[in-house]
């Protein structure tokens, strides 16, 4: 038992058991979030190799240890479902269906990438998977997501004359908690009735400043949604079984309500807040806390204990995801630069003056992206 | 069939027009709907259209904006009304950075076909706050397009362009000019991007502007020819961004002067921006530098007669066209 302790409100982390395997979900969907969840986590080691080695360039923010939330939340919700997130936005992008090689190849600004190596690591966008975006600036994709949702109600109820039953999922850190722009996305969401959940990977920290140092009420963040109308949950966000079997449940009920939501997902950053963080500010017991409640162990665990896969499976999956991400290093390597005839593209819709139009990435041109 | 409209009627039957046209477009802003608009551009459009397109928002211009943003990437064709350019500035965040990098961060994935539209420059005794002359500030940014209409007939068909135009476009209307009337064809027509208008054409001095301050350059250029014997050609830009050089460049060289006048700052501005290609392009037949008139560059006073001062004024253009012709 962990004596580690931490401000009300923050995740609880340390070893502790998964939640029984949901029932209904086949043992083929259980194994799937757990190759996903491997996948990010070698694609992420590999990144900040990659990123030690020079291939990778500018700001850079790995997943590692928040998995469980983005592929439980992509289980919880349709592919029609549209997604939209923050900077560190890698897993997300994988989780949803990009494949590795496009995602590796953005951040080596290689045109091969998912945005031809003109996004890089904060800007994962995929049109075919409904990932609107990788955005840089804390908060600003709080606004867009409302947007997103306000489109596909529109699209479905007033040009179509249906009803929509689609619900978008727009995800922010903690620290998005305290601009503007969220507080003006969750009024507008509630007002106009839109069918979109704010997930917020509370991980406890905006860049090196804790949640209690920089929010008020950090220990209940649902009084932020209350102030705006609009229904709140909690969720371990370190258990991928419980980030899905709750997300599903609050997502059906926005398809059903068209009331928006918001969900202090709660987690944990195992790395820095980005590739040059000496993290001075908190302490390594609390680090060696949370990574005894690795999200991807605790489901191992509790796969093997139900007889889902044994332990040489899950070799045999380490090793397939490895091979994975070595080709998408590979791969990435031999992508060629953006030609210089790229600059002036994708600037404009139209060609005029120096503007060359628009053309898609290589990624929405190749059969079967997932 | 041509009748004589308001600046602001023109404006609406450009919208209604291409949202009867295309189901994709829709009106938000402040006061759009119930209140039939703040300054009646949307008058009778709720009515017409009903609450799901004509929808009336909150004062949270960062907010609607990114609202308008997010439903321009899933491929609607939103028009966001600000009540003022100036309420834009607590936007900037979404108008500058979502909107016109969406297609280049998004390797071409994603577009952003929105319009952006409402009242830029001084409305008359606002203060500082409400009259900004917001060209200069966002037209420095690639990836949005910008229209400044200077009359009815440019209002609707330039506003019609925007619409149907799959890049964000940043739409500057004036206050001043929104009673302003004029002939306007009951007949559909458009009006492309990127081609300026000769107002008056003239073989002395060549003067370039945009929106309200053509009215300016019109006046100036009237005593000009008859106080003066001056004649000037006036070019009415119509577009900032694309911005028509041509038909600039060829009066320059038939008049071998040129007059710019812009209602923003001088520093980093529109102006300098056409003087400084005027200049790359007409070197050789320039008998005299460009000469740039703006406002001064101090914020906009509230006093009536410091205000009047302040801007691109008829006065001041014509001093600026006389020391072009060696005549100040």
């Amino acid at each position: 038992m962990s004596t580690h302790a931490l401000p009300a409100g923050r995740a609880t982390g340390g070893a502790r058991p998964s939640r029984p395997l949901p029932p209904g979900v086949p043992p083929k969907q259980l194994l799937r979030w757990f190759r996903d969840m491997l996948l990010i986590r070698e694609f992420e080691v590999r990144t900040m190799q990659a990123y030690q080695e020079k291939k990778i360039g500018g700001f850079c923010h790995v997943y590692i240890g928040q998995e469980a939330v983005a592929v439980g939340c992509v289980a919880a919700t349709r592919p029609e479902d549209p997604m939209i997130t923050a900077y560190r936005d890698h897993g997300h992008a994988l989780a949803r269906g990009m494949a590795a090689r496009h995602c590796m190849a953005e951040m080596f600004g290689k045109i091969g990438g998912c945005a031809k190596g003109k996004g890089g690591s904060m800007h994962m966008f995929d049109r075919a998977n409904n990932l609107f975006g990788g955005h840089g600036i804390v908060g600003a994709q709080t606004p867009v997501g409302a947007g997103l949702a306000f489109a596909t109600k529109y699209e479905d109820e007033v040009i179509r004359g249906g009803t929509s039953d689609r619900v978008t999922l727009c995800f922010l850190g903690d620290g998005a908690l305290n601009q503007g722009a969220f507080h003006e996305a969750l009024n507008l969401a509630g007002l106009l009735d839109l069918p979109v959940i704010y997930v917020v990977e509370n991980n406890g920290y905006s860049m090196g400043t804790s949640i209690e140092r920089g929010t008020t009420m950090a220990h209940d963040l649902s009084v932020k949604a209350a102030a705006y109308g609009i229904d709140a949950i909690e969720v371990d966000g370190l258990d991928v079984i419980a980030v899905y079997e709750e997300m599903h449940a609050f997502v059906e009920k926005c398809r059903r309500t068209s009331r928006p939501g918001f969900v202090d997902m709660k987690t944990y950053r195992f790395k820095g807040h980005s590739m040059s963080d000496p993290r001075k500010y908190r302490t390594r017991d609390e680090e060696a806390h949370f990574e005894a409640g690795d999200p991807i162990g605790k489901l191992e665990r509790a796969l093997v204990a139900a007889g889902v896969i044994d332990e040489p499976g899950v070799g045999v999956l380490m090793d397939s995801v490895r091979e994975e991400v070595r080709e998408s290093i590979r791969w990435s390597d031999a992508s060629p630069l953006p030609g210089v005839e790229e600059l002036h593209h994708d600037v404009y819709v139209e060609r005029w003056g120096p503007y060359t139009g628009t053309s898609l990435p290589e990624m929405l041109r190749e059969e079967g992206t997932r | 069939m041509s009748r004589v409209i308001e600046f602001r009627d023109a404006l609406r039957e450009a919208m209604s027009e291409e949202m009867r046209r295309d189901p994709r477009v829709f009106l938000l802003g402040e006061e759009v709907a119930q209140y039939d608009g703040a300054y009646k551009v949307s008058k009778g459009m709720l009515a017409e259209f009903g609450p799901r397109r004509v929808i009336d928002m909150p004062i949270s211009e960062n907010g609607f904006a990114g609202l308008g943003i997010g439903a321009a990437m899933m491929g609607l064709r939103p028009i966001v009304e600000f009540m003022s350019w100036s309420f834009s500035l607590v936007a900037a965040d979404q108008i500058l950075n979502n909107a016109p990098k969406m297609l280049y961060m998004s390797g071409g994935q994603f577009g952003c076909p929105i319009v952006f539209r409402g009242n830029d420059g001084a409305g008359g005794q606002l203060g500082s706050t409400h009259s900004w002359c917001v060209e200069s500030l966002y037209a420095n940014v690639p990836g949005l397009k910008m229209a400044i209409p200077s009359n009815p007939y440019d209002a609707k068909g330039l506003l019609k362009t925007a619409i149907r135009d799959p890049d964000p476009v940043f739409f500057l209307e004036s206050e001043r000019m929104l009673a302003l009337k004029g002939e306007v064809p009951e007949e559909e027509y458009l009006i492309p991007f990127g081609q300026a208008a000769i107002r008056r054409e003239g073989g002395d001095c060549t003067i370039v502007s945009f929106g309200r301050p053509v009215h300016f350059a019109m006046d100036a250029a009237e005593v000009l020819a008859k106080e003066d014997g001056i004649e000037c050609e006036v070019i009415d830009g119509r577009t900032i961004r694309p911005l028509d050089l041509e038909t600039i460049v060829r009066s320059v060289r038939k008049t071998n002067r040129c007059v710019v006048v812009d209602q923003s700052w001088s520093f980093a501005s529109v102006g300098s921006e056409v003087a400084a290609q005027v200049s790359e392009a007409c070197f050789d037949d320039l008998d005299h530098h460009v000469h740039r008139v703006h406002a001064d560059d101090v914020p906009a006073p509230y006093a009536m007669n410091l205000e009047q001062e302040m801007l691109p004024n008829p006065r001041k253009i014509r001093k600026a066209v006389l020391s072009a012709c060696y005549r100040g």
